[in-house]
């Protein structure tokens, strides 16, 4: 990322601006909003007042230097962060206007889902993978439908239709994580949080699930944690900028990469630092 | 919240729980057996089961005392033969030895490990008891030795592979030779966790009576010299257990008690030893 | 020449004679090649041993039910049926146990109190074999011939496995005090195997709204399956030779009966208690070759034990691809 301190990231926000509108935080509606988000583990403070929304059926990436938080922030829209015992949070975390921190863990977790950094799929067939979710939570209607929907809607049906009780480690790296997203979307989720999905991924699996992701918006809300700013130019409507565990800034994705309003988002972008 | 979802998470406290009062219940298992022990064995730990002789079968009292001199010459004789066997292959498999040369020794002597310890009694006695026909304490302290060696193999190969490499180069760089290394500079480095290891060994071997049915076999009386069959703890817990005498039954929870004490009291010490880390230089 | 020194190699033969490493690598090698040497005559003593039956019964030596040394015959068939009977009931109380402890000390329990756990559970192990023999038979016994005897047989009495008198000794009770010996080798191992399941495969399966639970049972276990199994293998490799315990509980009898509260026989119990008064090179190397079973037995089991814990903790650590 050699620009100069002055030029946005030219060519990939046009691409995005090309593709969406200039969406307005104020007036959007927010599937999820955080309010006032301190996090601890122990003693240690990780996240300092952050206060945010995920825009309904939009992509929203949280992007920031490695160590920043991001994906602490993202663990604690489904409650992961409490597999970790001296985690502690305080704040606000709304789900359709109600607050997750006082719900069922286990009822959230179906609604908000999660794809992770390395691909994870169980030691079980593809099938089997995917028929995992709705198998649990007593899903109504055909399973096999369910799987097929799901893997169509991860891209993946095809490659796989012919071989659904294959073990899924036969799988490569992109088509695990695929069907990684497939599991997830398994049990329709409200809203879909994936963690780095590609940043185990080579380049053409990684460009396959970008592609996913914008069609997928309109399935269900998603919220992505990225190191690559470009990823996030490209899939994004909205950006949020952390930075040691602060919000810096949060806006409309083509606004936060061409006229960032802070300097630090700035000085991010244009890859003084990072 | 749905009546399958409560249902669900009911059954997820209710099996959670369950796996708890199995893990509190295999370790009251141990609690218990030593509270039982003391319970019913404390009271006759005296002066005389230290000192005393077995009386003639049928008469009340005496000791133990020819089974615990028993046990201590079959353990030292055991050692002397055992562990120098495992510490110096030890040596080589860390020190000398090629890969092939190691998986096998390392194949022997986990085999030997997992043999059970009555075939190494049957063992000691084909190779020792039936060439001079002489049942006595020297092939019970080969069978108990040879259960010995695998232990001590393993872990002296181990602990000096976990001296750190730049001790060894240093110590090479100022000309010293291998076998003077390996003497001044890393066994002295690893010489804390071979030492428990072979006390663990020791612990082990301790309370075996299957491999002494045959070889050391037993002993009323003193055994003088090391061709004699000979008492041994363990194997008087199994005769006087068995026996109708109610005095015996007394004398055997008393010796369970001094056999079980002393293998925990090891056990405790050396685990301790290993876990809270062997004072090597980490770099 | 391979050595795991860095400059070895390098140097003359004569100047490493002359430093004493040839003779230390020497004397080592004696020492290493000991042990190789051990092992084969083990085996080799055990197979030479025991010709005499195996040249008279042949095979029939396997599934002959008498043992009968005033006639000098001797089958095999109630040993190898009593090891296997009191290693199954051992297995069928110790699995369950076993697992849902460890599931416990990997899963639940924070990590100091797991730690200090197993540290007592690793103490259970070292309980000598006499001493639970001891246990079994003064607690185990009178149980069994006041509590469980009655509770099953009369109920249940018409059901072939639970048939016919108790006198306290027998397969159920030596089952029950093997059960308590292998309980420590199934946790340790499979708290091992557990620990190394990678920790996001729960975290997937909590994300899909799991209960811990289900996380556990359907993800995290299935995961470490074979590395559980290896586990069971080893523990049942331990049953399959103890001896001083079961000797002492079983009843010494060598009759092949379905009863759980038959007296009987295992093959480690009938040389512990007949080997010193055989009479006879028959006799004698019968017993022998039943400690030749006894070590194929084990070494066979020991052996795929090693193989599928070793393919677990590897699994953890490499599985995407």
């Amino acid at each position: 990322m050699q620009a100069s301190p002055n030029q946005g990231i030219s060519v990939n926000v046009a691409a995005s601006a090309a593709s969406g509108t200039r969406e307005n935080i104020a007036t959007m509606p927010m599937r999820m909003k955080i309010s006032k988000l301190n996090f601890y583990y122990g003693s240690k403070q990780i996240l300092f007042d952050i206060s945010m929304g995920i825009a309904d059926k939009r992509v929203t990436a949280l992007i920031g230097p490695s160590g920043c938080g991001k994906s602490t922030l993202l663990r604690t829209l489904n409650r992961m962060h409490e597999t970790v015992s001296s985690s502690r949070l305080e704040g606000e975390i709304l789900l359709d206007q109600q607050n997750i921190l006082a719900q069922d863990v286990t009822a959230l977790r179906r609604r908000v889902g999660m794809v992770f950094q390395r691909p994870n799929p169980f030691p079980k067939s593809i099938f089997d993978n995917v028929a995992y979710g709705p198998k649990i939570n007593g899903m109504k209607g055909s399973i096999a439908e369910t799987v097929e929907k799901s893997l169509r809607h991860a891209a993946l049906w095809e490659e796989v239709k012919d071989h659904l009780h294959k073990s899924a480690y036969e799988l490569s790296g992109g088509q695990q994580q695929r069907l990684c997203i497939a599991r997830a979307l398994a049990v329709e989720p409200e809203v879909l949080l994936l963690d780095e999905p590609c940043s185990a991924l080579d380049p053409i699996s990684t460009a396959k699930i970008e592609e996913l992701l914008v069609e997928l918006k309109s399935l269900t809300t998603i919220a992505i944690v990225t190191h690559n700013m470009q990823q996030a130019a490209r899939v994004s409507d909205f950006t949020a900028f952390l930075l040691t565990g602060q919000m810096i800034e949060f806006s409309p994705t083509p606004q936060l990469f061409t006229t960032p309003g802070d300097p630090r988002t700035e000085a991010y972008i244009t890859g003084r630092f990072g | 919240m749905s009546a399958r979802l409560r249902w669900r998470k009911f059954i997820s406290n209710f099996m959670l729980t369950m796996t708890g009062v199995c893990a509190m219940a295999s370790v009251a298992v141990l609690f218990f057996i030593l509270g039982y022990l003391v319970f019913n064995g404390g009271a006759s730990i005296n002066w005389d089961f230290f000192t005393k002789l077995p009386k003639p079968v049928g008469e009340n009292g005496g000791g133990m005392a020819n089974a615990i001199v028993g046990s201590a010459k079959l353990l030292a004789a055991a050692s002397l033969f055992g562990v120098p066997i495992g510490f110096f292959g030890g040596i080589y498999l860390a020190e000398f030895s090629g890969a092939k040369m190691a998986w096998v020794v390392r194949y022997a002597a986990d085999l030997l490990n997992g043999v059970p310890s009555i075939v190494v009694g049957i063992f000691a006695y084909s190779i020792v008891v039936l060439p001079f026909k002489q049942l006595s304490t020297f092939p019970g302290a080969y069978a108990l030795g040879l259960m010995m060696i695998p232990i001590t193999l393993r872990s002296t190969e181990e602990f000096l592979n976990g001296v750190p490499r730049m001790l060894r180069e240093g110590a090479m760089a100022l000309g010293a030779s291998k076998w003077k290394t390996i003497a001044s500079v890393i066994v002295p480095a690893a010489y804390r966790g071979i030492l428990t290891a072979i006390l663990l060994a020791l612990a082990r071997v301790a309370g075996e009576a299957a491999p002494l049915l045959f070889t050391a076999f037993g002993n009323r009386y003193w055994s003088p010299g090391w061709n004699q069959p000979t008492a041994s703890l363990p194997e008087m817990i199994f005769r006087y257990a068995g026996a109708p005498y109610e005095d015996w039954h007394r004398q055997a929870w008393a010796a369970g008690l001094v056999l079980l004490g002393f293998i925990l009291i090891i056990n405790i010490l050396a685990r301790t030893i290993l876990a809270r880390g062997i004072a090597m230089p980490r770099s | 020449m391979q050595s795991a020194g860095p400059i070895a190699g390098s140097r003359s033969f004569l100047s490493r004679l002359r430093d004493g490493d040839e003779i230390a690598r020497l004397i080592t090698f004696i020492f290493a090649a000991s042990v190789v040497l051990i092992t084969v005559l083990l085996v080799y003593e055990l197979w030479t041993n025991s010709t005499l039956p195996r040249h008279k019964f042949g095979w029939h030596f396997f599934v002959t039910e008498s043992w009968d040394p005033v006639m000098d015959e001797y089958g095999a068939l109630p040993f190898v049926y009593g090891t296997l009977m009191t290693s199954a009931i051992a297995l069928l109380i110790a699995i369950p146990l076993g697992i849902g402890a460890s599931i416990f000390l990997a899963e639940l329990a924070p990590p100091r109190i797991s730690d200090t756990l197993q540290f007592f559970i690793d103490l259970l192990a070292a309980v000598p074999s006499v001493i639970y023999g001891l246990l079994g038979i003064f607690i185990i016994v009178p149980l069994m011939r006041t509590v469980i005897y009655p509770a099953l047989n009369k109920p249940f009495g018409f059901l072939p496995i639970f048939k016919g008198p108790s006198y306290g000794v027998g397969f159920l009770t030596a089952g029950m005090v093997l059960a308590i010996m292998v309980i420590p080798y199934i946790i340790s191992v499979s708290r091992e195997v557990l620990l190394s399941v990678p920790r996001d495969q729960r975290e997937a399966a909590l994300a899909l709204g799991s209960t811990r639970w289900e996380s556990t049972w359907k993800v995290v276990v299935p995961f470490a399956k074979t590395g559980i199994m290896g586990s069971v293998f080893l523990a049942l490799a331990r049953a399959l030779g103890e001896t001083m315990a079961v000797t002492m509980v079983i009843g010494n009898t060598p009759k092949i009966a379905a009863s759980l509260f038959a007296p009987g026989y295992s093959i480690a119990a009938v040389i512990a208690n007949e080997f010193t008064e055989a009479t006879g090179d028959l006799y004698l190397q019968s017993l022998i070759g039943l400690g030749l079973v006894l070590f194929l037995l084990t070494f066979i089991l020991n052996g795929m034990a090693r193989l599928l814990i070793v393919v677990t903790t590897q699994k953890g650590s490499g599985v995407a691809r």
